[in-house]
């Protein structure tokens, strides 16, 4: 029996994978030109347009959510045929669902708005490569290839309704992304980040496929909502069928048995599936690579990480979570509501400490992880709302804070947090932009895009009886503020004129000659600062000589996340429109 | 829909906005412009909210007026609500004369004067982002007083954060960076700890209405979420005001920051605190309020004491008045804390009085600060009535006004809060309220005391000499810097060093008449603009003096008494603290009708 395919559900991916194909050639037969660079780039950007345009297009027709490579009626056997069967056989034919064929793919409100993120996400992210990929060492054709694999599995994961489909996406995300790390060649730094990625990224799959198969083997199936139906008639067979039905055999009973021992083996898989997702999203205990992975890879990889892949995480996590194991939140609710606290806590306390802009980000991008992960803490069918909010806020103000440090030169390997003194002053919309984005993820006005998506995360928490949990944030909230603002300060902060050591140096030799003590801090500390601003010119020369153009597209992808930001900001309710507005559909 | 309030906060925010336009013309044209754009935009404001109190209908003040009710964020129940009525009434025309003021302040006199921020000095002082900043908090003090609305009364409440926190991070004082760190993080603290109560309120009753939940008095939530709501709220609010044992932010906030933000801090800042009491904790949460009252009227208390034996303590004039502030919000907190009308008609007569009256001893005690180059009560010396005898004068009106002197704005709030914990409201211990209220007394006198001290430490006794040291090599007359530190000297010293003066200025006092320096922290703008107008550098004793005595009869003349400018920016403010003294029905006729159904009064 064949399948058939609705080519327009799967329009999305589709594009990007044969964009990818197309920019793989592009760069193995066209003449190495320097206007291939530039080539390439236009054709990426215009297949994640393109994609984008599909998304769009399936967001405005309305109607029922697209399916496609549903199992066809006759080939669909009963969950209970599978190994491991648990169910008694009486309850199956009732179940209403089971009638409905399962699909592996589905569109619906929630594919589309992940599916949105990650595209224009992927804008950011393929404009700032064009700024990356100007200094020359990085192989332009796979660059793009890469990226667009990624963007292919960030878009077809929210659209996954089994769990082969989910861990194949996630896979697909995730793998193309080492490769991204470590094509900066002959720097020992991103090497090494990809190599931490690669066995971090590994021991969570690992991890995650033997919850997958735990989850698979007690209930017969990979279909997300089979699972919970399977798993509700288990809890309701084993409560609701005691003892006393006497007529039947022994198998049915020791069936049974198995039915009423079910929780034990669902919680290990269910403990496992999370841990493996908690790598991916770089919740607390799974965090420890997130720093040096972000400030080894190149900045538009560490943007990518940060949105695209954190998204595809979290989107996998709330598949799993809320339409397979909806009925287990027992399990899953207080455990989220502890990673949860413990990854905003200790992703602020990280990042307090930290000099390096891009490690600071990453550790306050692991906080953000928290603050997303909180509403799914506590039993409510829509707190999953807020989380997809939040994380549509985070995605564009984190966006909009990379592209400026992708921007931002970086002197002598640094990219240190003092190396962003006076920005405000020597580029103004630079500067501006980067506090605007920065007091955004602070969650302060006049960064209101921020301040209404905590105020969603914490209506929700306080609504669904997570007090404490939204204590916990209001004081995470209080310390991310202040590294947040630490940075902005030095933004405005200018660069000093005079060092202060010139100043004791002549108040010593006398103070009635105050004319002579400024005259002889300008000599002095004129020769520090003077080379200080010597050491600017050259940078920047540099920068302009080696890039050349590079910082139009980067300007771009900051007039993309501002404008995006700032319309977040003036009109929230954009971004509560775009959250899904019923559940999830099943496939 | 008003189009009046709307303006309100559109045009300093469209003159905000137009700032980020300005052309990059050259730089004497743009600081003129700069000059003009400020006074014009704020008076606009100003002429807008006289306007607005000129069309209020004062029979009705007790109901909201010129509402503006636009859906602004479906998702999150947030509307666009604004409205005035009695109470709020007198606050924002508080600000828009405030910030006008400060424009004034900033805009008139010659780049020379005291207190020019706008003038030009070495390293920059970004007199453009002043003006920005300045406009953008205005925005922010005003939306609050207007909103109508739970969360865009939050919204507003935050907007202040971030301008005032530059305002004292960048034009601040010495120990401006830690000040600026602590003033956020504490009031960011209590909002989030606010914002948490405001929407405890929301998921109990589902409104986020303000006049329609302080119309259902508390109907739908139980006393303990009542009392809980309240706790957070209130809590969110006292670091604000702020209370006692959370008001550690404000001394060093007030002293670091420039006049302006002093000004615009102790002026209206403070009262978003107590505003927010009464607008939201009080009429919406009664339960909550009667359960948590005794408690706010103890810390009010030990506030009015602490702030008044902290103020004794004080050597710094501007450290001494952000103390005082302690002391004077503890009254009104007090008031509130009696929930009867006329203790809470107290308390926003005290709020309205505190900000008059305090904005005007910042405005005299950056003055002070300005020509002596120091705020230090020491050195300062004493006989500023001989040296500058109307600058002294007006000290003296503002610390008699502060003290609670019958007749004049200050008394009537104190006296009515003292009154309403004399019969405090049904279901508070009176017995409590009479020991607060003995309390209360005991910190009148003693606000008297330090007042009366600190007069005639600085006002009255005789004069020690001040000498200017010229700061510019071309005015340098040899033979000063062999005078060096003396006892004086040495004393001031130490006394900065008590004053938690990070290590990096001990260069700069090693030899204090340098003073200057630019460059990092030491380019303070006081010093700087001691600099500009080579006033002081350092003190000598008389004994010294001698020494340099021809140094002195030239820089002598040089120390202006109040200039123009200064008095214009002055004079409104003595003329409404006489007669809010005098006539203190004009406020309470229109705070009055709001009380009565606020507290529930008949």
């Amino acid at each position: 029996m064949i399948q058939s395919i609705d080519y327009y559900a799967v329009a999305p991916p589709l594009v990007l994978a044969l964009t990818a194909g197309l920019v793989l050639l592009l760069d193995a037969f066209l003449p190495r030109r320097p206007y291939v660079r530039t080539a390439l780039g236009a054709v990426t950007l215009a297949g994640v347009i393109g994609a984008l345009a599909v998304v769009i297009s399936q967001a405005v027709r309305a109607g029922d959510p697209l399916r496609t490579f549903c199992v066809p009626e006759g080939l669909l056997g009963s969950p209970q045929a599978a190994i491991g069967a648990i169910v008694p056989p009486v309850t199956e034919p009732t179940a209403p669902t089971a009638a409905v064929a399962p699909c592996s793919f589905v569109v619906d409100d929630f594919t589309l708005v992940f599916a949105g993120l990650a595209l224009f996400a992927g804008i950011v992210v393929v404009l700032l490569s064009a700024t990356e990929l100007s200094s020359g060492d990085i192989p332009v054709g796979e660059w793009y290839f890469l990226l667009l694999c990624t963007l292919a599995g960030a878009v077809a994961l929210p659209a996954s309704r089994d769990l082969i489909m989910l861990v194949v996406a996630l896979e697909l995300v995730s793998l193309p992304v080492f490769a991204l790390t470590a094509l900066r060649r002959y720097d020992g730094r991103s090497s090494e980040a990809a190599v931490k990625l690669f066995l971090v990224s590994v021991v969570s799959t690992a991890v995650m496929l033997f919850g997958v198969s735990l989850l698979y083997g007690t209930t017969g199936t990979v279909y997300l909502d089979r699972i919970a139906h399977v798993l509700r008639q288990g809890v309701s067979a084993a409560t609701g069928l005691g003892p006393g039905s006497g007529g039947a055999g022994t198998a049915y009973e020791s069936s049974l048995r198995i039915g009423y021992d079910l929780p034990a083996v669902v919680t290990v898989a269910v403990v496992l599936v999370i841990a493996g997702f908690a790598f991916k999203i770089a919740a607390v205990p799974f965090h420890a690579w997130a720093g040096d992975v972000y400030q080894g890879a190149p900045i538009p990889v560490a943007a990518l990480l940060s949105v695209v892949s954190k998204a595809t995480g979290f989107a996998g996590l709330i598949l799993v979570l809320v339409v397979a194991l909806g009925g287990q939140g027992a399990t899953w609710v207080p455990l989220i509501a502890i990673l949860a606290a413990l990854t905003m806590t200790v992703g602020n306390l990280l990042a307090m400490r930290q000099r390096h802009a891009v490690r600071l980000l990453a550790w306050s991008s692991v906080a953000q992880s928290g603050y997303i992960l909180a509403p799914l803490g506590i039993r409510n069918d829509e707190a999953m709302n807020a989380s997809v909010a939040y994380l549509v806020f985070y995605a564009a103000m984190n966006l909009g804070a990379f592209a400026v440090v992708t921007l931002v030169p970086r002197r002598s390997g640094g990219g240190e947090l003092d190396d962003y003194r006076g920005l405000a002053l020597q580029r103004p919309a630079a500067g501006l932009a980067l506090a605007f984005f920065l007091i955004c993820l602070a969650g302060l006005p006049p960064g209101l895009a921020g301040l209404f998506a905590k105020i969603v995360v914490f209506r929700e928490l306080l609504g669904g009886g997570g007090g404490w949990l939204a204590v916990v944030m209001a004081v995470n909230t209080v310390v991310g503020l202040y590294y947040y603002v630490a940075w902005v300060v030095r933004i405005f902060t200018p660069v000093p004129v005079l060092t202060p050591v010139s100043v004791t140096g002549s108040a010593m030799t006398g103070g009635g000659a105050t004319g002579s003590a400024v005259a002889g801090g300008t000599a002095t500390g004129g020769v520090m600062t003077g080379s200080a601003v010597a050491g600017d010119v050259v940078v920047g020369g540099v920068r302009t000589d080696g890039r050349g153009a590079g910082w139009i597209p980067a300007t771009a992808a900051i007039a993309v996340a501002a404008i995006v930001a700032i319309a977040f900001s003036v009109a929230p309710q954009l971004v509560l429109d775009l959250v899904p507005s019923g559940l999830i559909a099943v496939g | 829909m008003s189009w009046l309030l709307i303006a309100l906060l559109g045009v300093p925010l469209a003159g905000a906005a137009a700032l980020l336009a300005l052309p990059g013309a050259d730089v004497a044209a743009r600081r003129r412009l700069l000059r003009v754009h400020g006074l014009v935009v704020s008076g606009l404001t100003f002429a807008l909210s006289v306007l607005l109190a000129a069309t209020f209908d004062y029979g009705n003040a007790a109901r909201p007026q010129f509402v503006t009710d636009l859906a602004w964020i479906p998702g999150l129940d947030l509307r666009f609500h604004l409205g005035v009525d009695g109470i709020s009434l007198p606050l924002v025309v508080l600000t828009t004369l405030l910030t006008f003021l400060c424009f004034v302040y900033l805009c008139r006199g010659s780049a020379e004067g005291p207190g020019q921020l706008l003038a030009p000095r070495p390293g920059g002082n970004r007199p453009r982002a002043l003006v920005f900043t300045l406009l953008v908090l205005e925005v922010g003090m005003i939306g609050t007083f207007l909103a109508l609305d739970l969360l865009l009364f939050f919204v507003f409440f935050e907007v202040v954060l971030i301008p005032m926190y530059f305002v004292i991070a960048v034009w601040g004082g010495r120990a401006r960076r830690a000040a600026a760190i602590k003033f956020i993080l504490y009031t960011l603290l209590g909002s989030v700890v606010l914002l948490l109560g405001l929407l405890l309120i929301w998921s109990q009753t589902g409104t986020l209405d303000m006049t329609a939940l302080a119309q259902a008095r508390g109907t739908g939530m139980s006393t303990s979420v009542q009392t809980l709501a309240f706790l957070a709220v209130g809590i969110g609010f006292a670091v604000k005001a702020p209370m006692w044992p959370l008001h550690t932010w404000l001394p060093d906030a007030h002293t670091e920051a420039p006049t302006v933000g002093s000004v615009l801090l102790a002026g209206v800042l403070l009262k978003m605190g107590t505003y927010g009491i009464a607008r939201v904790a009080i009429p919406i949460l009664p339960d909550g309020a009667v359960a948590v009252a005794p408690w706010l009227g103890a810390f009010a208390v030990v506030g009015i004491v602490y702030g008044s034996l902290a103020c004794l303590a004080q050597r710094d004039l501007k450290r001494m008045i952000a103390y005082s502030s302690v002391g004077h919000m503890g009254f009104v907190l007090l008031g509130f804390a009696t929930l009867t009308p006329a203790g809470v008609n107290g308390a926003l007569f005290g709020n309205i009085a505190h900000g008059l009256i305090t904005a005007l001893l910042f405005f005299v005690a950056g003055a002070i600060k300005e020509r002596y180059g120091t705020s230090d009560m020491p050195a300062l010396g004493g006989g500023m009535m001989t040296r500058l005898p109307r600058l002294a004068s007006l000290l003296t009106f503002a610390c008699v006004a502060s003290l609670g002197l019958p007749g004049l704005a200050g008394f009537w709030g104190e006296m009515l809060a003292l009154l309403g914990a004399f019969e405090p409201a049904a279901g508070l211990s009176r017995p409590l309220y009479l020991v607060f209220m003995a309390l209360g007394g005991l910190g009148t006198v003693l606000t008297a005391a330090y007042f009366l001290l600190m007069l005639s430490r600085v006002t009255h006794g005789r004069s020690t000499e001040t000498v200017h040291v010229p700061v510019l090599a071309g005015v340098t007359t040899g033979g000063l810097p062999s005078t060096g530190p003396t006892g004086e000297e040495t004393d001031h010293r130490e006394n900065d060093r008590e004053e938690g003066a990070p290590t990096p200025e001990a260069d700069e006092k090693e030899g204090i008449p340098v003073a200057t320096g630019g460059g990092g922290d030491a380019s303070s703008p006081g010093a700087i603009s001691a600099a500009t107008s080579e006033t002081v550098a350092g003190t000598v004793s008389e004994t010294a003096s001698a020494v340099t005595s021809g140094t002195t009869s030239t820089t002598r003349s040089r120390m202006p008494d109040v200039t123009g400018y200064e008095l214009a920016a002055w004079v409104p403010l003595i003329a409404l603290i006489l007669l809010f003294g005098l006539w203190p029905k004009a406020l309470l006729l229109l705070t009055d009708p709001v009380v009565r159904t606020l507290v529930g009064a008949p």
